[in-house]
């Protein structure tokens, strides 16, 4: 019970703490507004080029939105708390670390959906994006399982910044790998073979393709297969986070470097 | 004479501080050269794929003003809140020089630190995809690219003057990115976007900037906009300096200065 408040409470609780990008003054401009226009000027960018149709543009950047939640979103959830001094207390009590770790995580996921669904629906508005209604709940899922796999990735990065002096700095570079190696705006098979295999280890790369597939009047089964994948991807990031982040409490302790900036 | 030589002793002294601040920052690092070079690289594949291989330059030539921009954007939006936050902005107000002089060389050591961006993006393109610098005009070029800093800069100078009314500039800095590169002609030409976004584009001096580059580089008359884009910046600096006059009368009868 103790696990399950914290997991959703002190989670939200922990959002309204650490998310820089809370107030509607920074949340509005900045998850909503930079993602729109980074979704209009790729997609602006593919009809130029002509590589592929539009929706392959839309459904790509409209997914890819969601890191903006989901990585910047869950580095501020734990990189913030040694940032602003919290992090001493916070470990210092004895709550369960996996509630306290993965309850963190939700409310980015959340926000990952929400900026991507508002990103389809600006895109039927502005773009003439035209999904059928058939493909909307396998989206809602292939979606949801990209923020879920995009937020571990976070995590795993927000976890290095309990040991690293300049984690916006990673979070920033991971922000536009994603942008260039998940096949958002360049279809994977024109990468070279190297960021090929890499994109298949980076969150949100099979979550694209499914959705691309969904939107094309795919049936959910035949893209149950990718959604797994991006699962698993998803679920290797937060072990790793998880381990890095007990790892780095623990050699805090030992070395007294808690509060070390 | 001795106030142009210590006004130009001022600026040279504040641009290269500002430079060496800027080359000290991560965050600049990614926007400046990081990001650029992604842009480019996607821009890169996109235009190959799409059998225009003939653009590349093209490519280069605008993911580079890209970054321009974002050092820009990042560095001038926020120039006033940042100094403010230091606690250096009461001395820059009470310094014997008008405030507008200290921060020219501010926005405009921004967009100068900005041509990183556009190094880079040309050697990566040299490098990974043996896009050659053949330019048509290369004096024009030479001038072409500094007449784009200057506007840039100045541009800065408008935003520095005018965000400092909001408290959270920060964010309106991650607002204006993208639309900026989108309605310039950056990478997308602007008559692809709808008929109203071209008056938009003419004020703002990325479209002159970027034109003036492209036109020197792969041919064309470049002069007009070289013109348009010093043109813009003096309107720019013009309508800073009002601004700035306001803000600082404010500050003043309000002490509020210090105020975050």
């Amino acid at each position: 019970m103790t696990g399950l408040r914290i997991f959703f409470i002190g989670g939200g609780i922990s959002y309204r703490a650490l998310f820089n990008w809370i107030s509607p003054w920074h949340y509005i401009p900045t998850m909503l507004g930079g993602t729109l226009f980074v979704l209009l000027f790729f997609t602006y960018l593919g009809r130029y080029t002509d590589v592929e149709d539009e929706s392959f543009f839309v459904v790509g950047n409209a997914v890819y939105i969601s890191s903006i939640s989901c990585v910047y979103g869950s580095i501020m959830a734990i990189a913030n708390e040694r940032f602003y001094g919290t992090l001493s207390p916070l470990l210092a009590t004895p709550a369960n670390r996996l509630a306290l770790f993965a309850g963190r995580a939700l409310p980015y996921i959340a926000n990952g959906i929400l900026v991507s669904a508002y990103g389809f629906a600006m895109s039927s508005l502005l773009l003439d994006f035209d999904p059928p209604a058939s493909s909307l709940g396998p989206l809602a899922i292939v979606v949801t399982a990209g923020a879920v796999s995009c937020t571990a990735f976070g995590m795993f990065l927000g976890s290095i910044g309990l040991r690293a002096r300049d984690v916006f700095f990673i979070g920033n570079l991971a922000y536009y790998v994603l942008l260039l190696f998940t096949g958002a705006n360049v279809p994977i098979e024109v990468l070279p073979g190297w960021m090929e295999e890499v994109s298949s280890f980076l969150p949100l790369t099979h979550a694209i393709a499914a959705a691309r597939e969904v939107v094309a009047g795919a049936p959910f089964s035949s893209v149950a297969g990718l959604t797994g994948e991006e699962l698993l991807v998803g679920a290797c990031y937060g072990v790793a986070a998880y381990a890095l982040f007990r790892l780095f409490e623990a050699e805090a302790r030992r070395r007294a470097s808690l509060e070390r900036i | 004479m001795a106030a142009l030589t210590r006004g130009t002793r001022l600026f040279r002294a504040s641009l290269v501080f500002h430079l060496k601040g800027l080359a000290q920052s991560s965050f600049f690092l990614v926007i400046g050269v990081i990001t650029p070079v992604v842009l480019a690289t996607i821009a890169f594949y996109l235009f190959q794929s799409g059998g225009q291989s003939e653009s590349l330059l093209y490519a280069a030539l605008g993911a580079g003003l890209m970054g321009i921009w974002s050092t820009t954007l990042f560095g001038s939006g926020g120039a006033i809140q940042w100094q403010r936050w230091q606690g250096t902005l009461e001395l820059l107000i009470a310094a014997p020089v008008p405030f507008i002089v200290v921060l020219v060389p501010l926005t405009l050591a921004t967009a100068a630190y900005g041509l990183v961006s556009l190094v880079s993006t040309l050697l990566w393109g040299r490098i990974l995809f043996g896009i050659r610098l053949e330019l048509v005009h290369p004096v024009l070029f030479v001038i072409a690219v500094p007449s784009a800093v200057i506007g840039l800069g100045l541009l800065g100078l408008l935003l520095a003057s005018t965000f400092v009314l909001y408290r959270n500039a920060n964010a309106l800095s991650n607002l204006l990115g993208e639309p900026v590169w989108l309605i310039t002609g950056m990478l997308v030409p602007i008559s692809l976007l709808p008929g109203w976004v071209t008056p938009l584009s003419w004020v703002l001096a990325p479209t002159w900037g970027i034109r003036a580059i492209r036109e020197s580089a792969l041919g064309g008359d470049p002069l007009p906009a070289i013109l348009m884009c010093l043109g813009l910046g003096v309107a720019y600096m013009l309508i800073a300096a009002v601004c700035l006059r306001h803000f600082e009368r404010l500050a003043r009868t309000r002490a509020t200065l210090a105020l975050t």
